[in-house]
């Protein structure tokens, strides 16, 4: 059994089609990329996978693990273990970074019948992982993005994901505002959590994050439709020729 | 007519009580507090109870407490350990506790206050010393532009009194518990406290309002405290009586040179809540924080008047309200500062930041700026929304369901201002408090009310 099955997904946004049926089938280990240009669809996608409420999916179906993703809340799939790394995190003032996280994983936790964990089994696990992403220590205490500098933000994304371990990790434009440095780091912190249990989808504009994220299957999103899927060197590819290619091919 | 004959009935059981009052009142012997109590009275009688028309109150209607008759409260209310047991506060050596605004020393414990700090009941130290009260008792409170101020002081009795001497430092809080019981008939209080700290002293000073047991009960409290030069010193208030209740409560901040007060209200409970904040900042280079949290549910109507008044030099002020008001519940926040003419390089700010939690709660929010010099720098802001969809779903997406999301949101947004509070057992004892009103709070729909206009209202501006 695939661990992600879409099929036919149409979803709208305040009486607009955004996603005009995409199918796609994602196993256990693979990584997927999704590209394509602005407004094609990839972040609605990516957030309709996450349960955001304010699109309105209004045919096809979405399997996760067999089960129907689109009947669940965000805090269920989360709990099931589908994870969104955001494209423009969120800031919460007044929540520390390590209350939030141990919230979340104990949330997550409990709904797997797990022991909650206290802040002495939380804390050093948590200092590994944001070891693991060259993070200050310092903003374990700080409040959730608050201040945090944009690499800072997409650091504590994947800092997120390494704590959480889901089974489907989704990452919205993780590159996006990255210098070279930062960008390799969260590829480190991605690729260490890379593993035949996990799967990826990679959502991005360009191709240099996949230099480094090397992915299994590379599909192009086109004004809401996949109009091509390849291998890796589809990447490189579209990098080459640009996107009016496809385009071009998708019309013709 | 009939608004002129209610209010003669009206006035008319005040006066019925105050001439019970005078008879048995302490330091009735002493011509000075004689004569403060009836000229209280006298004004109070002048003007009666404000309505919405006075600028003041213009949000709060009090015709809820004006046409209830209430009375002084009898004497022997049976009060037992067990029910002031909860309300202790660990940490806390020297706590006094009043039931029905009278000292109930059997459930007081003074502890072994350092050298130099005096704490008890007003009403005793009027009989043991009324000549040593006279310089600053009545001194600073203003009886005759706040009629609540007027009544409290024409039925002065008894409150803490507390004095700490030059250079104390009392690293533990001084914990005032105001218990009201329940009663047949409506009763009223008029705690009055006066706090004196000496040059360079430092403490902490917690007034905390109770219910016991339903009824319908007026706290009309007020409390004077003079901080002398190059004092520390932190106040607070916690308001968590019934919703039957009515409290009107002032506290009047006398500062002196360098002196460094903060004050933190925290108003949780009592139907209709007026809570005063009155700093004079007298001495140059005073500073003082006034950070307040509200929370209001239900029908609960909370006022916040802040006069701020800045009357020397280089002195700073910063208030710091948040409100948050779910239900039909009201919030007032009335924010006026006064830089008097000689206040040169005076530096005030004040914030009020509001989340509204239903289509129904209401804010009312004013700034009011007096400024008579002319090199000061003022700013005031204030904020009126709702939970940002944006937080909730981000916290939603890591597993965190929609009550804890929201219950998180809300704490984080009080947080604001108990991280204004300095860690110890106070602090330790408004987070559960908070933690426990906010848990009240149903979950429901997020932005509630302002649908698809859920950005939230904003303004700020400096001036």
């Amino acid at each position: 059994m695939a661990l992600l099955e879409i099929r036919n997904l149409h979803v709208k946004v305040e009486n607009h089609e955004i996603l005009k049926g995409i199918d796609l089938t994602i196993n256990a280990g693979e990584v997927h990329s999704i590209m394509g240009p602005n407004g094609s669809g990839k972040s609605t996608l990516a957030q309709v996978l996450a349960r955001r409420e304010n699109f309105q999916v209004t045919q096809g179906e979405v399997l996760y693990n067999g089960k129907d993703l689109l009947a669940m809340k965000p805090e269920e799939a989360a709990c099931e273990g589908v994870f969104l790394a955001f494209q423009y995190p969120v800031e919460i003032p007044g929540i520390s970074n390590a209350y939030f996280l141990r919230s979340a994983l104990n949330a997550v936790r409990k709904y797997r019948s797990e022991d909650e964990l206290d802040a002495m089994d939380f804390i050093p696990m948590f200092k590994k992982k944001m070891k693991l992403l060259d993070m200050d220590e310092k903003l374990m205490n700080r409040s959730v993005n608050e201040g945090f500098s944009g690499g800072e933000k997409k650091r504590n994304e994947i800092l997120q994901m390494a704590v959480l371990e889901p089974k489907l990790a989704i990452l919205d434009e993780t590159d996006s505002g990255l210098d070279i440095d930062a960008l390799k780091v969260v590829a480190n912190g991605v690729n260490a959590l890379r593993g035949p249990e996990r799967a990826m989808v990679v959502v991005t504009h360009y191709q240099r994050l996949l230099n480094y994220i090397v992915p299994d299957f590379v599909h192009v999103l086109v004004d809401g439709r996949i109009v091509k899927s390849g291998g890796k060197e589809l990447a490189l590819e579209l990098e080459d020729k640009g996107y009016s290619w496809v385009e071009e091919e998708a019309t013709a | 007519m009939s608004n002129v004959a209610t209010t003669s009935r009206e006035l008319g059981s005040y006066l019925e009580a105050f001439t019970d009052f005078s008879k048995r009142a302490p330091g009735q012997d002493q011509g000075w507090l004689r004569k403060l109590r009836e000229d209280a009275f006298a004004r109070f009688c002048e003007v009666g109870f404000p309505t919405t028309h006075d600028e003041d109150w213009r949000f709060t209607n009090v015709s809820a407490i004006a046409q209830t008759a209430f009375q002084l409260p009898q004497t022997g209310a049976s009060v037992t350990a067990e029910q002031i047991e909860p309300y202790q506060l660990n940490g806390a050596p020297c706590q006094l506790v009043f039931v029905n605004g009278k000292f109930a020393a059997e459930f007081s414990t003074v502890g072994s206050l350092p050298k130099g700090v005096t704490a008890g009941s007003l009403a005793d130290e009027i009989r043991r010393d009324p000549k040593a009260l006279e310089r600053h008792l009545g001194r600073y409170l203003n009886t005759q532009r706040d009629v609540f101020c007027a009544l409290n002081t024409a039925f002065l009795e008894d409150g803490a009194y507390v004095h700490i001497g030059r250079g104390v430092v009392l690293e533990e809080p001084i914990y005032l518990l105001f218990v009201t019981t329940a009663s047949d008939a409506p009763i009223m209080t008029h705690p009055r406290n006066l706090i004196i700290a000496e040059e360079n002293s430092q403490a902490t000073f917690v007034e905390d309002y109770v219910s016991l047991g339903g009824g319908v009960a007026f706290s009309n409290a007020a409390t004077e405290l003079v901080a002398g030069e190059h004092t520390v010193l932190s106040h607070y208030l916690i308001e968590r009586e019934h919703t039957d209740a009515y409290n009107v409560s002032t506290l009047r901040l006398q500062q002196g040179r360098s002196a460094n007060v903060a004050s933190h209200s925290v108003l949780l409970g009592g139907g209709l809540v007026r809570n005063n904040v009155h700093p004079v900042l007298a001495g140059e280079g005073a500073d003082c924080l006034i950070n307040g949290l509200f929370i209001g549910n239900g029908g609960q109507h909370m006022d916040n008047y802040m006069l701020v008044e800045h009357a020397s030099p280089h002195c700073g002020s910063r208030q710091f309200y948040n409100g948050i008001l779910d239900g039909h519940s009201r919030g007032v926040f009335h924010g006026r500062i006064i830089v008097h003419k000689d206040a040169q390089k005076t530096d005030a700010k004040q914030t009020n930041r509001n989340l509204l939690l239903s289509d129904d709660a209401q804010i009312d929010t004013k700034p009011q700026l007096e400024i008579y010099a002319d090199d000061v720098k003022c700013t005031h802001g204030a904020t009126i929304g709702q939970i940002e969809e944006d937080e909730l779903f981000y916290l939603r997406s890591r597993g965190i369901d929609q009550a804890a999301a929201r219950r998180l949101l809300l704490f984080a947004f009080a947080s604001e201002c108990l991280e204004r509070m300095k860690p110890g057992p106070v602090r330790s004892r408004i987070e559960e408090l908070v933690n426990e009103s906010l848990f009240h709070i149903k979950p429901g729909r997020p932005g509630a009310g302002k649908g698809e206009h859920d950005r939230a209202m904003h303004w700020e501006e400096v001036g």
